[in-house]
């Protein structure tokens, strides 16, 4: 059993750090997307529904390619950010995160707008009714009733932030100690001919933590399903 | 004082109405499909009113094509037909939930008596799932009521419960009425709840307003379509607690409730189904019927079936209405202006509902 590399740790520690902050700026921002697509009423409504999961369907070398052009220092968006804020993501583990945040947004809302959508309406309105505004009832109880959905994703979404490579290797690149993530390092250990067991070692690693996430969340559902019957 | 128009669409169904209830109960009375539930809608925002205004003490909440206030900001209690209680918080936190919104200065409604007179002091930390029907619903009271309301508007609310349950919500709704003075919107197609709480019915028919007035008018003539009902009133006399009966005090004289019903010195309306009512022309003894009211025959309506619904005004001023065959109707040569003595039949009487 060969073990692993300092480099391999380096890896698995940044790959916890990128899912980490992933998780944490995912998890509000797909609650308010999927609060738009559970209650909203607009036009259009189908085609930003679309644009959301498109990550989902589109080669995730595409994604990447994407944020690069958008987020890169010389994209439009890379730029302004850079000049006004000083903020890159370029080649920086932040970019990384970004990366991970888009890839794993389609699977954090949709949990989380199954689970708004669950919620009786009729409740909101009586507490409208009761002189809650729209933020206070979202707040006290929507969000609440929500929650298992909101767990779920989080985990689910935590999972596939630890697992993305497709986007992020196309963003931020692969730099020991800054982008290299676990994928990254399985890829490029499978790259080297000495690095098949390194290469295997990190893939069983990647999908025990890919498996826990899974269980977990399915445990939270169910505690969920069991307290609130 | 609440002001209400609407004159609009709502799905497939024309609304087209207009009243307005000055304090105490104002009920909505109608076949189900009649539009009660749309009018409550409108009343606290939840549906945008299109044409027509709704003005509570002075203040439009909204005017058709323009104005609407937001339901949370009307300070428009509602109890829905489901008390649809938060379920994630606790008894208490459901009945604290209005507070949060109420402005400074307005929460006028204490707790501790409104839990009181609900009687769920003990249901405090419970959790919704965990209470029957009819606690859930008095927790929905206790929680719209909290809130301070400047109306109260009350959807069936004890349309999902069973007999027993309504009896015991009923007399609370009563008290509720009397005690913490708040006008009340009250929607039902139970005529035994509405003749008991309501000082003015509004009735609707298909989205508009077929009659209104006070119950013991509006439900005579509403005769021909309803079962044949006449709201007696009086005061509660004190009970005999032997006997298990409540004298109710009319002019015409006293109405015997079976059980014990107080306080004493309430108004009380007592409900006499037509069909439950006899009449003698002299005042009559030995029988085992204990009501006698005395009054005078107002009309006798022609017609060809075998038996008729003659209108009795009895002394004081009240209606009753007594449905005789045409037989003793010639047998006793009942005309109007004719002295009569109704009887009624005791357990007819019983204040509760049917």
């Amino acid at each position: 059993m060969p073990d692993l590399s300092p480099d391999a740790w380096i890896a698995i520690a940044l790959s916890f750090k990128v899912a980490a902050m992933a998780t944490l700026w995912g998890v509000p921002v797909s609650t308010v997307l999927a609060l738009i697509l559970a209650r909203g009423r607009f036009p259009g409504k189908a085609l930003f529904d679309g644009i959301i999961h498109l990550p989902l369907v589109l080669p995730p070398v595409v994604t990447g390619y994407v944020l690069l052009l958008l987020l890169g220092r010389k994209g439009p968006l890379g730029a302004f950010l850079d000049q006004h804020f000083g903020i890159v993501f370029a080649f920086r583990w932040t970019g990384a995160v970004v990366a991970a945040v888009v890839m794993s947004l389609p699977i954090i809302v949709r949990a989380i707008r199954l689970s708004i959508e669950a919620v009786d309406a009729r409740l909101e309105q009586a507490s409208g009714t009761l002189g809650a505004g729209p933020v206070s009832t979202f707040f006290l109880v929507t969000l609440p009733l929500s929650l298992p959905g909101v767990l779920v994703g989080a985990t689910l979404g935590f999972a596939k932030a630890l697992g993305e490579f497709g986007a992020t290797i196309t963003f931020v690149s692969n730099i020991p100690g800054e982008t290299r993530t676990i994928a990254s390092a399985i890829y490029t250990a499978s790259q080297s001919p000495e690095g098949d067991g390194e290469a295997l070692l990190l893939s069983v690693i990647a999908a025990g933590i890919g498996l826990a996430a899974l269980i977990a969340s399915e445990i939270i559902a169910r505690w969920f399903r069991r307290t609130s019957s | 004082m609440i002001d209400v128009e609407i004159r609009q669409r709502i799905g497939d169904f024309q609304l087209d109405v207009g009243f307005s209830g000055h304090g105490g109960i104002t009920a909505l009375f109608g076949p189900s499909g009649s539009g009660k539930s749309s009018i409550i809608k409108v009343i606290a925002g939840l549906t945008r009113l299109r044409a027509g205004r709704v003005v509570l003490d002075g203040s439009v909440l909204a005017e058709g094509g323009g104005r609407h206030t937001p339901p949370h900001r009307r300070r428009i209690g509602v109890v829905f037909q489901e008390a649809r209680l938060f379920p994630h918080l606790s008894v208490r936190n459901n009945l604290r939930y209005g507070r949060l919104f109420t402005p400074r200065g307005e929460g006028r409604i204490a707790e501790a008596p409104v839990i009181d007179t609900l009687g769920i002091g003990h249901l405090l930390d419970r959790h919704p799932a965990t209470l029957s029907g009819g606690e859930q619903q008095r927790v929905a009271i206790g929680r719209a009521l909290l809130a301070s309301p400047r109306l109260l508007l009350m959807d069936e609310p004890l349309a999902s419960l069973d007999t027993a349950r309504r009896l015991e919500i009923l007399p609370l709704i009563e008290t509720l009425r009397d005690e913490f003075g708040i006008p009340i919107v009250y929607v039902s197609h139970a005529v035994e709840e509405v003749a008991r709480l309501a000082a003015k019915v509004v009735v609707l028919e298909a989205g508009r307003v077929a009659r209104e007035g006070a119950p013991a008018d509006v439900f005579r003539v509403a005769a021909d379509r309803f079962e044949v009902v006449s709201v007696v009133e009086g005061r509660l006399g004190k009970p005999n607690d032997a006997f298990q009966l409540t004298p109710v005090e009319t002019p015409a004289g006293i109405v015997w409730l079976t059980g014990i019903i107080r306080p004493e010195g309430r108004t009380a309306h007592v409900l006499v189904r037509a069909i439950d009512v006899a009449l003698a022309t002299r005042r009559p003894e030995s029988v085992s019927i204990r009501t006698v009211l005395a009054g005078t025959i107002a009309g006798v309506p022609e017609g060809p079936g075998p038996s008729v619904t003659i209108d009795v005004t009895l002394d004081g001023g009240g209606r009753l209405a007594a449905s005789l065959t045409r037989a003793s109707v010639a047998e006793l040569e009942l005309m109007p202006g004719r002295r009569v003595f109704a009887l009624v039949k005791s357990v007819a009487l019983d204040e509760r509902p049917v």
